[in-house]
């Protein structure tokens, strides 16, 4: 299952994108799409400043 | 600028990202005759903010500047450190070598080197992104471009990912190298307004309040400053977000703690060394998107304007010889890593010390400084400064020295 978006919290910052190591997260100037090229690694889970994405259960540390 | 679905633009130079650095490559280009466009994918260049803005002016006269315009930044007197029991070292402009700090107005900032850049000739199209790049027998040609739901096309002979963090340009270009969590810095920042400190310095905390980074606090006028922090990301566990350590931090600090917010600011930076390429043929980074920010502090403002200018005088340079072909591009790669290069090594290596010390490391560090009367900052005089008080904290570091 790919990262779930909490749109209240997310901030357009970008953190998540530029963290993505297959580049499946974009930034638009309103919204963040997550592509079918996510491989579920938590990364961008992990790195959010403000926690704003979930990806469920615990398995990257950080729920 | 308006285009129609499917045009076709022509240009030398099409540079994506309207920020400090990609704004500076287009106005060299520019001056030197080049025709040039920049896309800038939001409706506002400079906003919303995303840096915590302070920044040290040397770079100036490199950028052909007399002055910086006052209403885009505020002139500081220096900086203080705090260690994590509260002992402050105070260091004065004098002593960092009359390089004078301030902290940036970054939305004005960033309009005023795009305006510098039209100044010279430059085209700019706001809320406009790069989608993808044309590529021609693997030899990148432009870039697909989306400006209110039309797509269109730039042909160009050079283009120039300026794209920060989150570079789609380099990954596109297949010059993207993974970061490793050690080598990211998550941030969070609050602009806070009604605190009390000194006004006229820049403010770092450093230890466990934010670890693998450190806390800063840069003022905007009396009572109002930008107070953030970094975290290493490899350090982040468990539950706890870097919003969370900076509430924890203000709510700590009595000066600070009755402050309210008016801006709030998340984001990431590479903290990284420099990587192997940073260029294809027709196509080059600069800035944030080329990991040029300083590993040791995090700022990456005045490497991407210096490594801007480079940028966009060497563009000039291929177009006059009329080629962009992996040979030339070698051109640029040795002229920004010549500038910068050495230092950025220096103080990725720094950093990978720093980022180990405890706070009692720090507390001993920040007191024998304190102490001494310190004649300039440089990493050797603070080994030696901190060597008279605790020469066991020195050991390991003596070959700096």
């Amino acid at each position: 299952m790919k990262p779930e978006l909490d749109d209240d919290k997310c901030m357009r910052c970008g953190a998540c994108v530029g963290s993505c190591p297959v580049n499946a997260i974009f930034l638009k100037e309103f919204t963040l799409d997550i592509n079918d090229d996510c491989t579920e690694c938590g990364m961008c889970v992990k790195i959010c400043p403000i926690h704003a994405l979930d990806i469920g259960g615990d398995q990257n540390g950080r729920r | 600028m308006d285009v129609d679905e499917g045009d076709v633009l022509k240009y030398d130079v099409v540079v994506i990202g309207g920020g400090p650095a990609g704004s500076v490559a287009a106005r060299f280009a520019a001056k030197g005759g080049a025709d040039v466009l920049v896309l800038e994918k939001r409706q506002e260049i400079g906003s919303p903010i995303r840096c915590a803005e302070g920044v040290s002016l040397s770079w100036l006269e490199e950028l052909e500047l007399e002055d910086i315009d006052s209403s885009t930044s505020r002139v500081m007197k220096g900086a203080i450190l705090y260690s994590p029991a509260g002992h402050e070292l105070k260091i004065t402009e004098k002593l960092a070598g009359d390089e004078v700090g301030v902290v940036l107005e970054r939305d004005h900032f960033d309009k005023d080197m795009a305006r510098l850049a039209v100044k010279e000739g430059a085209d700019y199209m706001v809320k406009t992104s790069a989608v993808g790049l044309i590529k021609e027998d693997g030899i990148v040609k432009g870039v697909e471009a989306k400006n209110f739901g039309k797509r269109f096309e730039v042909r160009a002979e050079l283009v120039i990912g300026a794209d920060g963090y989150e570079s789609q340009v380099g990954r596109w270009a297949g010059i993207y190298e993974s970061l490793k969590p050690k080598d990211v810095m998550t941030c969070f920042q609050y602009r806070l307004t009604g605190i009390d400190m000194d006004p006229d310095y820049t403010h770092f905390y450093m230890g466990s309040d934010a670890p693998g980074g450190y806390v800063w606090v840069f003022p905007k006028n009396e009572d109002t400053a930008n107070v953030g922090l970094g975290i290493q990301f490899s350090r982040l566990n468990g539950s706890k977000t870097p919003k969370d350590y900076l509430d924890e931090f203000i709510e700590s600090h009595e000066d600070y703690k009755d402050g309210e917010p008016v801006d709030m600011v998340a984001g990431a930076v590479a903290v990284s060394h420099p990587p192997e390429k940073v260029t294809a043929p027709g196509i080059l980074l600069v800035g944030d998107a080329s990991r040029i920010v300083d590993p040791m502090t995090g700022g990456g403002i005045v490497n991407g304007l210096k490594q801007g200018k480079i940028a966009g005088e060497f563009a000039v340079e291929a177009l006059n010889e009329g080629r962009f072909d992996e040979e030339i591009m070698q051109r640029y790669e040795e002229r920004w890593r010549d500038k910068l290069a050495d230092k950025l090594w220096r103080n990725y290596m720094a950093k990978e010390t720093a980022m180990q010390l405890d706070d009692e490391t720090f507390d001993k560090i920040i007191d024998a400084l304190s102490e001494i009367d310190l004649e300039t900052v440089t990493i050797g005089a603070i080994l030696e400064g901190v060597k008279k008080k605790y020469p066991e904290l020195v050991e390991e570091f003596e070959d700096m020295i």
